[in-house]
């Protein structure tokens, strides 16, 4: 083995670019870590799978079972139609949080802040890098269970549901903003808890319980802080037909921006805070 | 050159690092030597800012490490092995923190050559052995060609071609003037790469001297001699002021006199010299002797002198 030639100090030249090349470097870098680990693309084509198949599924079944009067009377295809949502939010959600708890748990986390001194730069990037995935992939995997629902529903069905009707554009994109949403707020729990279990544990723990602890509680609370809870704001967003008390579509989607947000700033708090 | 001043960290209620200033210079191989628990990782994190110190100040070429922009051009480091996700490849895991410093794919692939896993790049390094997986953490340490390297331990899972070519390595690193320091539980591998020790216990510093004046300090150093007259010459030496011991096979250990001195008191008095040789003393003693004190995880007196 050679030793010195490629330790040279011609070996390797320093980029001369200031802080926003740099921003730029660190988010190539961001998503080439997330790019190259197979969980990520297991997450991804889980949260496409699952949409499409629930789409296509309930897109099957429903006019063979439903008689025209209660194809007629149903309230909200849409959310038939996006019935895949139960499980593509915890395939996103699971995404968000390996981001970062990878790198701890794996170890990678020394050798990103050694490379990467400035933490909240570092997170920042994920940040981006996974907004901007997670967003296109919820908004793709959200249409394509339209698309795969629509494809099975016979021309003349009361279901079928173009996206010129009132609210259906704007349920089908609420679904795909929430995917994205729920994993920033993955990765922002991920940040907090640095362990994966902890942290999907907290994200799936504050999405589903306090929804099923409001139901035993009296009318008074359902209706004031009901709809402020993550899974009601939630399907505020991408549901059709409000159900009542329940906030106006863009004002729920306004609530979860919150809550991922809320996540963030601790992560960006803790994380340069805390010893690596 | 890195300067610690004062350097305190404290886990909870446990004194990790305790007031430890040092300095480690251009141009030389530093060993940093301590028993289990003294705070050499600790002081390594602190080098790096992975944590913050509860007091005192480090400093990587004057400047703390968290203040540069692309620090792999300045520093490299090797922090506990296993600094890497197991499902990427070692390419990847390359690429991703190359990136992030603007460095290009082609050194990437330059660094896997030297350090000897090109043939392993595109493998998962999940499945990678101790050494293969320290091998990568040095070339990951090597990507931005740094004037100074930080290595925790560097030989540890290597094998001997590895120990010996990562010796060669840092040598030749240190000639074109790069600071270099090293932590390693091996000691006789530090006698034949470090030229500069610094050692700490319970994350004090308890010496930093050139490797040489460490050992000529040492209580283990001292003539050998063994000759058919011992009695008579202890006795002539001992008239002398030297001190002598009387080794289990008969010799003596004299120490207080030059082997110059011994010589010719032994001519001066008509005894006849076996064997006159100076004994030094190995790092290892004279390691154990300098944390007999403040070793933290005691295995039975003799036990951790007699073994590794």
């Amino acid at each position: 083995m050679n030793i010195t030639t490629a330790a040279r100090p011609d070996a390797v030249t320093r980029p001369a670019g200031g802080a926003a090349a740099h921003l730029i470097e660190v988010l190539v870098s961001e998503w080439d870590k997330l790019r190259t680990v197979r969980s990520t693309w297991w997450a991804l084509a889980a949260v496409v799978v699952f949409n499409v198949a629930g789409g296509a599924a309930l897109g099957i079944v429903l006019p063979k079972t439903f008689n025209a009067s209660q194809q007629a009377s149903h309230r909200d295809p849409v959310q038939l139609a996006l019935i895949g949502l139960h499980l593509s939010q915890i395939a996103i959600g699971v995404l968000g949080v390996l981001l970062i708890s990878s790198e701890y748990t794996s170890g990678m986390i020394r050798a990103s802040l050694a490379a990467v001194p400035s933490r909240r730069l570092l997170l920042a990037a994920k940040t981006a890098v996974l907004a901007v995935t997670a967003v296109v992939a919820g908004l793709a995997s959200s249409y394509a269970a339209w698309l795969a629902f629509q494809a099975f529903v016979p021309a003349g069905s009361p279901m079928r549901m173009p996206l010129s009707d009132p609210g259906v554009a704007r349920a089908f994109t609420g679904a795909g903003l929430y995917l994205g949403l729920l994993a920033l707020a993955g990765l922002g729990l991920g940040a907090i808890f640095r362990s994966s279990a902890g942290a999907i544990t907290a994200l799936f723990g504050v999405l589903f319980v306090p929804s099923i602890i409001m139901q035993l509680l009296p009318d008074s609370w359902q209706n004031t802080v009901g709809p402020y809870l993550p899974m009601n704001a939630a399907e505020s967003v991408y549901r059709v037909p409000q159900a009542p008390h329940f906030l106006a579509p863009w004002a729920g989607l306004g609530v979860l921006c919150g809550y991922a947000a809320a996540t963030l700033v601790a992560g960006f708090i803790l994380i340069g805070r805390r010893d690596a | 050159m890195i300067e610690a001043s004062g350097l305190t960290k404290r886990y909870g209620a446990a004194l990790a690092v305790d007031g430890l200033s040092f300095t480690v210079p251009p141009g030389q191989v530093t060993g940093f030597l301590g028993p289990n628990g003294a705070g050499k990782s600790t002081t390594m994190r602190l080098i790096l800012g992975l944590d913050a110190p509860d007091a005192g100040t480090v400093t990587v070429n004057g400047r703390p490490y968290a203040s540069y922009r692309r620090p792999l051009f300045e520093v490299g480091a090797l922090l506990e092995a296993r600094s890497f996700h197991g499902g990427r490849s070692a390419y990847n895991h390359l690429l991703c923190l190359a990136a992030s410093n603007g460095i290009g794919r082609r050194r990437v692939a330059e660094v896997l050559d030297l350090v000897g896993l090109d043939g392993a790049a595109r493998r998962r390094a999940g499945g990678f052995s101790l050494g293969m997986g320290q091998r990568l953490g040095i070339a990951a340490a090597l990507l931005g060609d740094p004037g100074v390297l930080v290595l925790d331990e560097p030989v540890n899972g290597l094998d001997p071609e590895g120990v010996a070519w990562i010796r060669e390595l840092l040598k030749s690193l240190a000639a074109e003037g790069r600071t270099i320091l090293i932590s390693s539980h091996l000691m006789s591998e530090m006698q034949n790469t470090a030229d500069r020790l610094v050692i700490i216990g319970h994350g004090k510093l308890i010496a930093q001297a050139a490797i040489r004046e460490l050992l000529a300090s040492a209580s283990g150093s001292y003539v050998r001699v063994r000759s058919p007259h011992a009695s008579e010459l202890a006795a002539a030496l001992e008239a002398r002021g030297a001190r002598v011991t009387r080794n289990g096979d008969g010799t003596l250990a004299v120490t207080g006199i030059s082997t110059d001195a011994i010589g010719e008191i032994a001519r001066a008095c008509g005894f006849t010299l076996a064997e006159l040789a100076t004994h030094q003393a190995s790092l290892e003693e004279r390691y154990m002797e300098l944390t007999q004190d403040t070793a933290e995880h005691r295995s039975g007196a003799r036990v951790a002198a007699a073994g590794k």
